[in-house]
């Protein structure tokens, strides 16, 4: 992970300079290039445990499985980026540097040791989600979006610092060893900082992976961003964010379990309720998007608060299926908004007809959203079921599935659209002036080839889960 | 081996039917259906129906880590579902032969997916394989009601949808509970979920768990509401996978996973849910007196009937259970024919309105014999299948209580008198402008309607080979259930 880290941070520099080329093609395969040599550096590290850096990071199979799933959904991502690779004058390789740079940051959060570098780590991320977020200088929803994200993003932050200082002035360690070795040597006899700092931790930690009450920033942020970076935001962020929740709260806190599960537990009600019932209520396929992965930090969060030995598992699981269902669903609702104008269901109606695999795609990618059988979502949400009921947390399980089922209805309003209404009909937008075309739409070869990729990924690991579960 | 084949030969069928374009692919499909048929006979054939069938189980290491394995078996009574399936199925592609629909490879496709999860359904002996199955048979079903049905398909299969769902997640709910429930490092077979020892606290919870979703997919009062309209409004190939075999689906389930996994929890809810069925029983049965469509008198017809299948099986007696088994067979050979001959009036006289209609036995003589047979195996005369399940299930729950009997017993006088009112509005009387210029059946629709009419005699008046091949796995059963 180390050289990965390196790696990434200088071809992120080199594609800086790559921008002073005449010829933009080159820039996208280089950088998918850059991200597989680095994919093929955490690899390597495959079966090794070490610290590195002073003993501020390490790496073990969980943090290469979560650092690998990271990078790879990058890849995927990146080639969507047709659209600004066309725009004349927009500043290709500085996007790509700049999500290099973001990826260094979630590999930080992966796989710190040290709440510095955690600090860091999500800065580092962060910073780069408020630059991209405003990137459609054209759109003042995207300026919208990224002033929100930002003084939300930087009052979280502040509280997440604040948290780490009281942890230190508890414990006298920024290190998680130093923590943990704290609270095991003290249990009983805890001071009163250090459930005030991690409260602050978990508070900064949650802002950013959109978890209820700290989620109003999401839906206008995700919505007002450019399809791209949202779809970066909801996949790479919250992976990230996951791993290092889970990371900080396993390895030093599980010795205050009865102290936090309490927060998480309500974290999660609140934010399985929140993230589904709002999504009900959208008719914007974008913010249903936006609630729909509010609902995601939920199942999530159920991992988290049922903390286990499966918990890692499971958390990797989900964020695999997740991520994978997601860029599916930013990626055809790219070329729906691209092509016909306009991101509500009315959208989509007879895409089944005019484009098969675009609609076959972004079915296999709903129903993975939904937990329908056979595809990687449902055993995801199977998996941490099985966590949070090995822990008796019968209750948390019912609202799980209840909400489960309100997610069905508001994934399927769009196949319904795609397969069972005509494209004849006239379409109108929300604002009932424009009539949006519904001709057939161009799939490009990028896309084609990312498409096939998640949904084909999607639906094996639906039916052999086997090639992720057995890892450890 | 051969039961892995039943079950991955239809989606590999439908992955081939989907690659085909045209009209050709009703036939192709057809015959691939057919071949799925032949495989049933041979394992049939390979099928000792007193002893243990090693050739026909299969298991495999699935999810190993969790204990999750992919695994099934076939007994007397998955195997009269397996056949069942695979008999209607070629039958449905057959009644679609006088009609076109839009797309005709993805519909043909759909419905050969359906045949793979409702075999699955039937076959699979884990927990979480059964679940997967369960839902598999759901989607294809969904995207054919909704995709080819009638008008207000849109609300109506989405209804259904989310309502089924609804109820399987509670029954998924159930199920990992029983699979923690298991000692050492779990497991979710269903030999491990009979030998459980649960309290009957727990067994009472699990039980509604359980029967709300058997019961919606059945349908059982009061859970049935989706029912008529998503009859109602699919496209009949459709209504005919609906009617004749998802519904079986719910009663299986409730043999299977319901009465030996949680026995405690039946003995304190069995008898609500006989009443429920009771009360469905009657209710559907008036309901269908009063409707004027005749796709919805055969729904509420069918909603009636599985009562009297589901109060059968909650008797837990050997005859109920037998009743409900051979019933099950019946029901979904007469509802299938019923509805194609539904079908066949409406599609030549653009109705399904009863008051229009009248006369047509005057143009159509053997569309009138047909009607007749299946008509009669529907209302249960002696000598029809329909009388040997009815009789035992009758007979099953009058063991169980006499005035539930009697109640459930009308079943026969209001069928016939709903069945008859469809009869004679549809055949007899004066003929109008629309029936008028009816035709008789094509050649194809009486190859299609034969073998149901010839199961309805053969039921009738011969039972003994069903009963003989499923009276050992329903003794079995009943064991199970008895021991706890």
């Amino acid at each position: 992970m180390f050289s990965s880290l390196i790696l990434l941070s200088v071809f992120g520099i080199l594609n800086l300079f790559l921008g002073f080329l005449k010829s933009r093609s080159w820039l996208l395969p280089v950088t998918i290039l850059f991200l597989l040599t680095a994919l093929g550096a955490v690899v390597l590290d495959w079966n090794k445990s070490f610290y590195f850096l002073n003993y501020m990071m390490s790496t073990d199979n969980v943090s290469v499985a979560f650092t690998s799933i990271i990078i790879l959904s990058t890849v995927l991502i990146i080639p969507l980026s047709r659209a600004y690779v066309r725009t004349e004058g927009a500043p290709v390789a500085e996007y790509y540097a700049i999500l290099l740079f973001s990826v260094v940051g979630a590999i930080m959060m992966v796989g710190f040791e040290n709440l510095l570098m955690l600090f860091i780590g999500l800065e580092t991320l962060s910073i780069a989600m408020y630059v991209l977020a405003g990137s459609d200088k054209r759109n003042p929803r995207s300026h919208e979006a990224a002033l929100k994200y930002l003084l939300m993003g930087s009052f979280a932050t502040g509280i997440l610092l604040f948290g780490v200082a009281l942890l230190y002035g508890a414990t006298g360690s920024f290190g998680l060893g130093g923590i943990k070795a704290y609270v095991v040597s003290n249990a009983g006899n805890i001071s009163p900082l250090l459930y005030l700092g991690l409260s602050f931790v978990l508070v900064g930690i949650l802002f950013k992976l959109s978890v209820a009450p700290f989620h109003f920033w999401t839906p206008d942020v995700y919505d007002g961003a450019p399809t791209l970076f949202t779809a970066f935001m909801s996949t790479i962020v919250k992976t990230a964010g996951f791993a290092a929740l889970f990371k900080i709260l396993s390895v030093s806190f599980t010795g205050v379990y009865n102290f936090w599960w309490v927060m998480m537990a309500a974290a999660t009600v609140l934010t399985l309720f929140i993230g589904n019932i709002t999504a009900v209520y959208q008719s914007s396929f974008k913010r249903m998007l936006a609630y729909s992965s509010i609902s995601h930090a939920g199942y999530l969060l159920i991992a988290i608060t049922t903390l286990g030995p499966a918990s890692r598992e499971s958390i990797l699981f989900y964020s695999l299926a997740y991520s994978l269902a997601t860029i599916t669903s930013f990626a055809v609702l790219m070329l729906v908004n691209e092509q016909r104008g306009g991101e509500g269901y009315t959208s989509f109606n007879g895409l089944g007809k005019q484009n098969p695999f675009l609609a076959f795609t972004l079915t296999v990618a709903m129903c993975s959203l939904a937990g329908i059988p056979l595809t990687a979502g449902f055993l995801g949400k199977l998996f941490i079921f099985l966590n949070a009921l090995e822990k008796g947390f019968v209750w948390l399980l019912v609202v799980a599935v209840l909400m489960s089922a309100v997610g069905i209805y508001y994934y399927f309003r769009v196949v319904i659209a795609m397969y069972m209404k005509g494209s004849s009909e006239e379409v109108m937008l929300s604002d009932g002036k424009d009539v949006l075309t519904t001709d057939k739409i161009v799939v490009p070869g990028s896309f084609q080839v990312v498409l096939a990729i998640t949904t084909a990924l999607t639906i094996l690991l639906g039916i052999f889960p086997n090639f992720v579960m057995n890892l450890f | 081996m051969i039961t892995i084949f039943l079950i991955a030969f239809p989606i590999v069928a439908g992955l081939i039917t989907l690659l085909l374009k045209g009209e050709t692919v009703k036939r192709f499909a057809f015959l691939l259906s057919l071949v799925e048929l032949v495989a049933t006979l041979y394992a049939v054939s390979q099928f000792n129906p007193a002893g243990i069938n090693p050739a026909l189980a299969f298991s495999y290491p699935w999810i190993e880590s969790l204990g999750i394995s992919f695994s099934g078996n076939i007994d007397g009574i998955s195997l009269l579902l397996v056949i069942l399936t695979t008999l209607l199925v070629p039958v449905i592609i057959l009644s679609t032969f006088g009609r076109s629909y839009a797309n005709p490879s993805a519909f043909y496709a759909l419905i050969l997916f359906m045949e793979a999860g409702l075999v699955g359904v039937f076959t699979a002996t884990d927990a979480f394989l059964f679940y997967l199955f369960w839902e598999a048979a759901l989607i294809p079903v969904y995207f054919l009601a909704g995709v080819w049905g009638g008008e207000r398909r849109i609300a109506v299969t989405f209804k259904f949808f989310i309502y089924t769902i609804f109820g399987s997640l509670f029954m998924l709910l159930a199920m990992t509970y029983l699979y923690f429930q298991t000692p050492g490092t779990h497991s979710s077979s269903l030999e491990a979920f009979y030998a459980l020892d649960l309290t009957t606290g727990t067994q009472a919870w699990l039980f509604w768990a359980l029967f709300i979703a058997f019961a919606i997919k059945m349908p059982v009062f009061p859970f049935h509401t989706w029912q008529p309209d998503t009859y109602a409004e699919s496209p009949t190939p459709a209504t005919m996978l609906l009617a004749g075999i998802m519904l079986k689906m719910g009663i299986y389930g409730v043999i299977r996973w319901l009465l030996p996994v949680v026995p405690a929890g039946v003995a304190q809810w069995g008898t609500t849910a006989i009443i429920l069925s009771v009360i469905g029983i009657v209710y559907g049965s008036i309901i269908a007196i009063r409707q004027r469509d005749i796709k919805r008198i055969l729904a509420y017809s069918s909603f009636a009937h599985v009562g009297l299948m589901s109060a059968g099986v909650f008797s837990l007696s050997t005859e109920g259970m037998q009743g409900a088994v051979v019933q099950m067979l019946a029901h979904g050979v007469n509802v299938v024919g019923l509805f194609f001959i539904a079908e066949i009036i409406g599609r030549r006289i653009n109705t399904r309105e009863l008051a229009q209609m009248g006369g047509i036995t005057q143009n159509a003589p053997s569309l009138t014999v047909f009607f007749m047979i299946l008509l009669l195996g529907s209302v249960a005369l002696p000598l029809t299948n329909g009388f040997v399940g009815e009789f035992l299930l009758l007979y099953g729950v009058f063991t169980f209580n006499p005035w539930y009997a009697a109640v459930a017993g009308l079943t026969i006088i209001l069928s016939a008198v709903y069945m008859l009112r469809l009869f004679q509005g549809t055949m007899f009387g004066e003929q109008n402008e629309l029936t008028a210029g009816m035709s008789d059946l094509t050649l194809t629709e009486k190859i299609a309607l034969f073998p149901l009419a010839f199961m309805v005699f053969w039921i009738g008046m011969y039972p003994a080979p069903f009963l003989k091949l499923t009276e050992p796995a329903v003794q079995n059963l009943l064991q199970q259930v008895v021991q706890q």
